[in-house]
């Protein structure tokens, strides 16, 4: 049984269908990457499966519950995190405060009258490689640090489904393909991944399966082999892609 | 019969009225995200406007309409959007301050610019000619606005579902970064909903100012009808909230001709009926989902160590000791003032400085602490313990019903409360007597001595320094964190397993408490609680002041507590000026609400050698 199910889900904005019927499935262990041209719905799908955007009809199935209509926090109890095009960094916290909130947040209200040592966020720290950057308000890092921020804060949840939406933006090309190696770690421990990433050279080295979206609906699914030579998504969108990439 | 046709038309009017007002607010929230509490207040100074131009300069009525309207409204509603651009992605309290401030600015300029030295009125259009409708006999000003108000409905149903402007409105409702998408500039959008939302402000104002006469509250606060019925159509349907304003006024009209209970009763009713039924549809209205993409990051000062901070407190201490020795009595009572209301100020720290939440009704709370000590009528320290614990249920009350919904509607749930606490509660004759105030015991904690003023003031002092330094403990733990990381992105917080929901029922229901406190205080003080100095209106004004002196650290709630008593302690035309350089103020501060104190102390420590701050002036003692 796949982690995640997306069934059939649309979102009509207006008069705009944002995301028209899409279908996919996400496995454990796996990384999938969803990619498509800008107002494609690839963060539409994302805060539909995470709860921040309720779908005009379908529904989202995750870890064999069918949570179409669960809070977002209950969601992230589940075993759902994120991470924000739009960075959402707790902008008046540190480095370091930002991924302790993550975990006092796991570790429950009672643990919140007094300050205690958690290991776990130097490991995180580390692990990022946010070193440099613990004792920085998150409001003054460059954006790649801080998408490194939000990966390193989703992360210190233990999620079951890790949702990185463009995580790439912003790093270098020594840093990218660091990032890379670390997801393809993740995915190893039994981390399910779904990416979106605009960095084409990222996706098909890490991603065991791609869509490609473009106005809401998915035109091809595949193997990074498989979609590179597909027609359709030549035409449609890897033309202007590695243009911007 | 006559009398039903004569109440009908009449309650339509007020209905048609609102529904303009409530149709400019719903138009300018849904495509800008704005929620302009000021819009009431451009209804008002638009109707002064139009008695200068009409009355005052005597100019033909169509004429004076129509430079109102369609010339000055327009060209407000533009200056509105430079003011509000940008304010719709920042966080719901720094929005709501920034209107907030305009609401009290536009009081401000209007106590300047029309004095209430002189009566104004004008009169309805077409005076007193009526036109005989099954026997009643209906004004034909009644009967525009009727008229008005349809065209209007079908004027916008047409803009926004037959042009390609208006559709591109209503994707934006949901989704703004799709207008980029499909090729429509978002700032042409905004600068449209301004204008139009501000000629609909003035044409609500015009039409209502012949029956509510000339003043600058009562259409100030024609607001929360709009808010009322704009709420029946969740902010965003315009044909529900064409309903809701239509059933606001025949109720009240109905009331007004059908009820018969005694006019205290009636008046209480009437005037409350937009409020009441704002806060009844807060209760139902569905879920409201978080948004992606705010921009974040209220810059927080620095947070004192634990020894630090109690030297500062000392240090306060101190002062206090010598400011009550060489103070008067009056000056003593004024003393007791300062720290009382630093106490509120205390309280929004906690709410809004750390929690992101904004009341516009805290002297409610504040109310109910003094109130119930005045009921209580003891002098055990017992009565203060329960004018906290009655405060702080109040609070959680209001908090309760909103548990779902986002800052905005807990904002208008306080707003709501606060009028209601105004008209049924606190001038009703079972709660203080016949001149509307009652005497209160100072209390003797443990048997202790506190009849000298003085040392009743320091005891406030203590009280309020013991608060801050608790504050302070919380805001360098977890929960301090955890009440930023929900300031800065709810979302972000959500999406790790964080509801924000309880916290903030507990954050808010502590800060009414406080405020509580504050007011339990300071009538055992003044050894009288009456109800005039705790209204909503002064709640407002103490926004501005806490965003002015820094709505995030204790120092700024000390500034802030004399602040307020300069403010709401003058009187008349120097309190409208006070008004508008807080507006002022407020909204050249509210997207840094560290305020002046920490600006003063960045300054300090930019001066001293050798102790540059690189975060660009985000620090401050705390």
């Amino acid at each position: 049984m796949p982690l995640l199910e997306v069934k059939d889900v649309s979102v009509r904005f207006g008069g705009i269908l944002a995301v028209d019927r899409t279908s996919f499935e996400v496995e454990a262990g796996s990384v999938t990457g969803l990619i498509g041209p800008n107002g494609a719905g690839k963060t539409t799908t994302f805060n539909v499966i995470t709860g921040l955007q309720p779908p005009t009809s379908g529904e989202v199935w995750f870890d064999g519950h069918n949570v179409s209509r669960t809070q977002v926090d209950r969601r992230a109890k589940l075993g759902m995190a994120r991470t924000f095009q739009r960075l959402e960094a707790f902008g008046s916290l540190t480095v370091r405060e930002n991924i302790t909130v993550a975990r006092d947040i796991v570790a429950g209200p009672r643990s919140w009258f007094r300050n205690r040592h958690d290991p776990v966020v130097e490991n995180l720290v580390d692990l990022v490689g946010l070193g440099p950057y613990a004792e920085v308000r998150a409001d003054l890092l460059p954006t790649g640090v801080a998408r490194l921020l939000e990966l390193a804060r989703a992360l210190a949840v233990e999620p079951s489904l890790l949702l990185l939406d463009e995580p790439s933006s912003g790093l270098d090309e020594a840093e990218t393909a660091r990032f890379g190696a670390l997801l393809s770690e993740l995915a190893a421990a039994g981390t399910a991944i779904l990416m979106v990433e605009h960095d084409m050279n990222l996706v098909f080295s890490v991603s065991h399966q791609i869509h490609v979206l473009e106005f809401g609906r998915i035109i091809a699914s595949g193997t990074a082999a498989e979609i590179r030579v597909d027609p359709v998504v030549q035409a449609a969108y890897l033309g202007v892609g590695e243009a911007s990439a | 019969m006559e009398l039903f046709v004569a109440t009908t038309v009449f309650g339509l009017y007020i209905g048609s009225a609102y529904a303009i007002a409530a149709s400019g607010l719903v138009l300018t929230y849904a495509t800008t995200r704005v929620f302009n509490l000021a819009h009431g207040a451009i209804s008002m100074v638009m109707a002064f406007l139009y008695w200068q131009l009409r009355v005052s300069a005597g100019l033909p009525t169509l004429v004076a309409v129509a430079l109102v309207v369609l010339v000055i409204a327009p060209l407000v509603g533009l200056l509105l959007e430079r003011i509000m651009r940008g304010l719709g992605e920042a966080p719901v309290s720094v929005m709501l301050v920034v209107t907030i401030a305009l609401f009290m600015g536009a009081i401000g300029i209007a106590t300047q610019v029309w004095p209430n030295t002189i009566v104004r009125s004008v009169e309805f259009f077409f005076g007193y000619s009526s036109v005989e409708i099954l026997g009643a006999r209906v004004g034909y000003h009644y009967l525009l606005t009727i008229a008005l108000a349809a065209v209007v409905a079908g004027a916008l149903y047409v803009l926004l579902n037959r042009t390609k402007v208006g559709i591109a409105m209503r994707a934006c409702v949901d989704n703004p970064e799709l207008l980029e998408v499909y090729g429509i500039e978002a700032r042409r959008v905004s600068r449209l909903s301004w204008m139009l939302g501000s000629m609909l402000a003035a044409l609500g104002g015009v039409l209502l100012a012949a029956y509510t006469g000339l003043d600058y509250y009562s259409l100030t606060f024609l607001v929360i009808a709009a808010f009322a019925a704009a709420m029946l159509g969740r902010l965003r349907s315009l044909p529900l909230t064409y309903l809701g304003a239509l059933f606001l006024g025949l109720g009240s009209a109905y009331i007004d001709s059908y009820l018969g209970v005694s006019p205290y009763v009636q008046v209480g009713l009437q005037t409350s009926l937009p409020t009441f039924l704002l806060f009844v549809v807060l209760l139902f209205v569905p879920q409201v989902r978080l948004r992606v993409g705010q921009v974040k990051g209220i810059v927080s000062a620095r947070i004192p160590s634990a020894e630090q901070s109690v030297r500062a407190a000392a240090g306060v201490l101190g002062l206090g000791l010598v400011l009550v020795n060489l103070a008067d009595g009056a000056q003593v009572q004024d003393l007791g003032v300062a720290v009382a209301y630093g106490m509120v100020m205390l309280s929004m720290v906690l709410l809004t400085g750390y929690g992101g939440y904004l009341s516009l009704a805290q002297f409610t709370f504040f109310g109910i602490g003094a109130a119930t000590v005045a009921k209580l009528d003891t002098s055990s320290a017992l009565a203060i313990v329960l004018a906290v614990l009655l405060a702080t249920l109040a609070g959680a009350l209001v908090a309760l019903p909103v548990l779902r919904l986002t800052g905005l509607y807990l904002a208008l749930a306080t707003l709501a409360f606060g009028q209601l606490m105004d008209k049924l509660v606190f001038n009703a004759a079972f709660v203080f007597d016949a001149n509307g105030s009652l005497p209160v015991q100072r209390v003797a904690p443990l048997g202790i001595d506190l009849s000298d003023d003085r040392v009743y003031v320091l005891g406030m002092l203590v009280v309020f320094l013991a608060l801050g330094l608790l504050m302070l403990g919380v805001r360098r733990g977890p929960i301090g964190r955890l009440l930023l990381a929900l300031r800065d992105s709810p979302q972000a917080a959500a999406t790790l397993g964080l509801s924000h929901r309880w916290i903030r029922v507990a954050v808010f229901s502590a800060a009414a408490g406080v405020a509580g406190l504050a007011g339990a205080m300071l009538a055992g003080l003044e050894e009288i609680a009456a109800p005039g100095s705790f209204s909503t209106i002064a709640s407002l004004p103490a926004i501005l002041v806490a965003v002015v002196a820094g709505v995030t650290t204790v120092s700024g709630a000390m500034l802030g507590g004399v602040l307020l008593t300069v403010t709401l302690t003058s009187t008349g035309s120097t309190q409208g000026l006070l008004f508008l350089v807080l507006a002022v103020g407020a909204v050249l501060l509210a997207r840094d609400p560290n305020g002046l104190v920490n600006l003063a102390f960045t300054r300090v420590r930019r001066l001293r050698p050798g102790t540059t701050t690189p975060e660009g002036g985000s620090h401050a003692a705390a």
